[in-house]
């Protein structure tokens, strides 16, 4: 994995001092509470309902286990014994002290983290395929680009104060994995008309109240160009995006107001005049960033199957939660932090020492952030996942759900969310409740169920094959659900089955939706495939006329 | 009390004033007193301004654009841009254009809602005078050196980067 030479230690260290004097100025009164908003913010401090929310970094969703180990004992010393991992491939803690945070910051520097620019309005952390460099069919690993685009926009001096936030992902595989397509600039890794690697950039694409799907602004960028390319991009929108209205500052509005045509155009122009002076990304540059990816030492062991022995718990766990692996006698193990009764995402401290652990023992000392809020041990021989399996069990972690209905995605909602219209971890333990026949829940196949508390989709429920969005109703949680969402390659928003429900009747209205793709679908039809040839109609009629007569 | 700024670093007594200063005060007094006025104004009543005797500046919104400034760069020896408040960053744009693009050399100011935490980045597109309070005036100039290293290339002359590193060249 990458690690930090002294400019990016310098960074951080002094970072650490910069953000301590804006702390001490706003305590002391000499920062108005307004003017310590935008300062707190780019270093990913919220103040939410409870308690501030410290959002800390994750590039790309890339720990070691040294990393992994202070993420726990921050858990541990400065909030309540847990953090929560979001689609963003970050964490978040709900119950740091203000006065502490400063020395939150200076433990992540030891450990060569950080929050820069994990809130506000400016370049993002950057995310990418939690199979990276791990997946068999990618063209390419995209985590040296991350990392190249990571240090470019890490306190770009031109886009610190951009309309709104903006975020990144890359990806190198045909599947996407990380929502690429709703990000306000997605990167592909493709090969050229010569057979070269560049990329497809798209842009525009974005959740929350307008959820829009980005769309392809240039079909293949040499990769040389990449930063010149993203820097014409952000110019174009740092001048041109709305600041008077913040639900129509992101770039998605202004994409969607000039027509893609018109914007790809000025991008165009405005690169055609940048693109001389750089930063041109050298060959030297990207077989450096490259070194820092390289293979770990795999050693040759047979394909086998291990499972085929063992108790169906251990056979269900394998076949669900690990992954294929590009190399031979190696999977990639999911960590589910989806355990039916906790909220969906949540590590305690000493499940993240447990899988700092693990990574030490069997997956070369790293461990990833998926963007479906689960952990990734990536390279794990065959051979030993039984144990593993073992030791995750024991740990509460090894739910075997990753890629079924209770793999849900859940953003923290109406429980320390001050913006939540409805609670979201009450609804997700509703439908565990429900929905805890695993022979069931496997025959359902692949499904997944995106829930937000409120319109800024933190949970990503318009991708969702079933989306559930809380919404205020005469100041009562009520649910407003749509199906036919994706995220991946095939990207598509979900469509609104009807009148939104209440809290307790969501799993009913979730299990009337099941019961008809099981009656109707077709021979290994997936959920998402039946609703797509469908149409939402027939769900809808089960849905309403079974909700009235109930 | 004339306004103070921070000029290359320095604490210095303004000599500019604004169009809507000068026309408060006595117009005799400051017929040639160097003089900003606001871009707009300079494009729909030039020929009052253009026969001037003193020293020119303009006053950018962010709004303008300044490819339709740049014909006229010549005229000017300062470029204030404008911060309504403190999320607006479309100047920090119109001062790299300004620097890179159109070679402009002379005093290029941060006016309106400017801090001393956006000093640093403000001085890395190019600006080279800030007009801050006068609560914030005795410290900022310790702003520039935030940071002593950057991962970007940008105007960084008079910054104390020591670690200066584009992309490409690598540390
Ligand atoms: S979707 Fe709404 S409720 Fe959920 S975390 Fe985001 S802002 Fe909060």
């Amino acid at each position: 994995m990458y690690r930090y030479d002294l400019t990016d230690k310098t960074l951080v260290k002094e970072r650490v001092a910069q953000f301590r004097d804006q702390t001490r100025r706003y305590l002391d009164g000499s920062l108005s509470e307004d003017e310590f908003r935008g300062l707190r913010l780019r270093n990913g401090l919220y103040i939410q309902r409870h308690a501030p929310m410290l959002r800390v970094a994750i590039p790309y969703g890339l720990l070691s286990s040294i990393q992994l180990r202070t993420l726990a004992k921050i858990a541990r010393r400065y909030d309540r014994g847990y953090g929560h991992f979001t689609t963003r491939q970050n964490i978040q803690y709900n119950w740091p002290k203000l006065n502490e945070v400063p020395d939150i910051l200076a433990e992540l520097a030891e450990v060569e983290m950080h929050a820069i620019q994990t809130s506000g309005n400016c370049i993002r952390n950057i995310t990418s395929d939690h199979l990276a460099g791990v997946t068999a069919n990618e063209l390419e690993d995209p985590r040296p680009w991350c990392e190249i685009i990571r240090q470019w926009s890490t306190f770009h001096p031109e886009f610190t104060y951009l309309p709104r936030k903006f975020k990144i992902a890359v990806t190198g595989a045909p599947q996407d994995r990380a929502a690429s397509l709703v990000h306000d600039v997605g990167v592909h890794i493709v090969r050229g008309p010569t057979g070269d690697i560049g990329f497809e950039i798209l842009a525009g694409g974005g959740l929350g109240r307008t959820p829009i799907i980005g769309q392809v602004v240039r079909a293949f960028l040499p990769r040389e160009h990449l930063l010149t390319y993203l820097t014409a991009i952000l110019r174009i929108y740092n001048l041109e995006g709305r600041r008077d209205n913040l639900t129509k500052a992101r770039i998605k509005i202004l994409v969607r107001s000039m027509g893609i045509e018109e914007f790809t155009r000025r991008v165009e122009a405005e690169w055609e005049l940048l693109r001389g002076a750089g930063p041109r990304v050298e060959d030297t540059e990207v077989a450096r960033m490259r070194g820092f990816f390289t293979p770990p030492a795999y050693l040759a062991r047979p394909d086998t199957q291990p499972d085929a022995h063992r108790e169906t718990a251990f056979r269900a766990w394998y076949r669900y939660n690990t992954a294929p692996h590009k190399v031979p006698g190696y999977r990639a193990v999911y960590v589910s932090l989806k355990k039916p009764g906790s909220p969906p995402g949540d590590a305690t401290d000493a499940q993240m020492d447990l899988v700092a652990d693990l990574a030490d023992r069997y997956s070369f000392g790293e461990a990833r952030v998926t963007h479906t809020q689960n952990l990734l041990l990536a390279d794990v021989e065959q051979h030993k996942t039984y144990e593993l399996w073992q030791a995750l069990q024991a740990a509460d972690l090894a739910t075997p759900n990753i890629g079924t209905l209770t793999d849900m995605i859940c953003c923290p909602g109406l429980d320390f969310c001050s913006l939540a219209n409805a609670g979201s971890i009450d609804v997700a333990k509703l439908i565990n409740e429900r929905f805890d026949d695993y022979d069931y829940i496997y025959d359902l196949g692949e499904i997944d169920v995106k829930m937000s508390g409120c319109m800024n989709a933190c949970g990503h429920h318009h991708v969702g094959n079933i989306g559930i969005l809380g919404v205020d109703k005469g100041g009562e949680e009520w649910y407003q659900i749509t199906i036919g969402g994706a995220a991946g390659a095939d990207a598509s928003l979900g469509s609104v089955i009807g009148p939104s429900v209440a809290k307790m009747q969501v799993p009913e209205t979730i299990a009337r939706i099941l019961d008809v793709y099981v009656q109707r679908r077709r021979p290994e039809e997936r959920f998402l495939d039946t609703v797509r040839r469908l149409g939402v109609k027939p769900f809808k009629e089960r849905v309403y006329a079974a909700l009235l007569a109930a | 009390m004339p306004r103070c700024l921070l000029r290359n670093g320095q604490l210095v007594a303004d000599e500019w004033l604004y169009l809507a200063e000068a026309a408060a005060q006595d117009l005799a007094v400051t017929a040639n007193a160097p003089l900003i006025v606001p871009f707009s104004q300079w494009q729909s009543e030039p020929d009052s301004l253009r026969v001037r005797g003193g020293r020119l500046g303009v006053l950018l919104s962010p709004s303008d654009q300044i490819e339709a400034l740049a014909p006229h760069l010549a005229r000017f020896a300062l470029v204030a841009a404008q911060f309504p408040g403190p999320g607006e960053g479309r100047g920090y744009t119109q001062a790299r254009l300004l620097r890179e693009r159109w070679n402009f050399t002379g005093e290029l100011r941060a006016s309106g809602y400017v801090r001393r935490d956006q000093l640093f980045f403000m001085a890395r597109c190019g600006f080279n005078s800030f007009e801050l309070p006068q609560s914030e005036l005795p410290d900022a100039a310790r702003a520039f050196a935030t940071f002593t290293a950057a991962y970007q290339t940008c105007n960084d002359a008079g910054l104390p980067l020591k670690l200066p590193r584009d992309i490409p060249a690598n540390a």
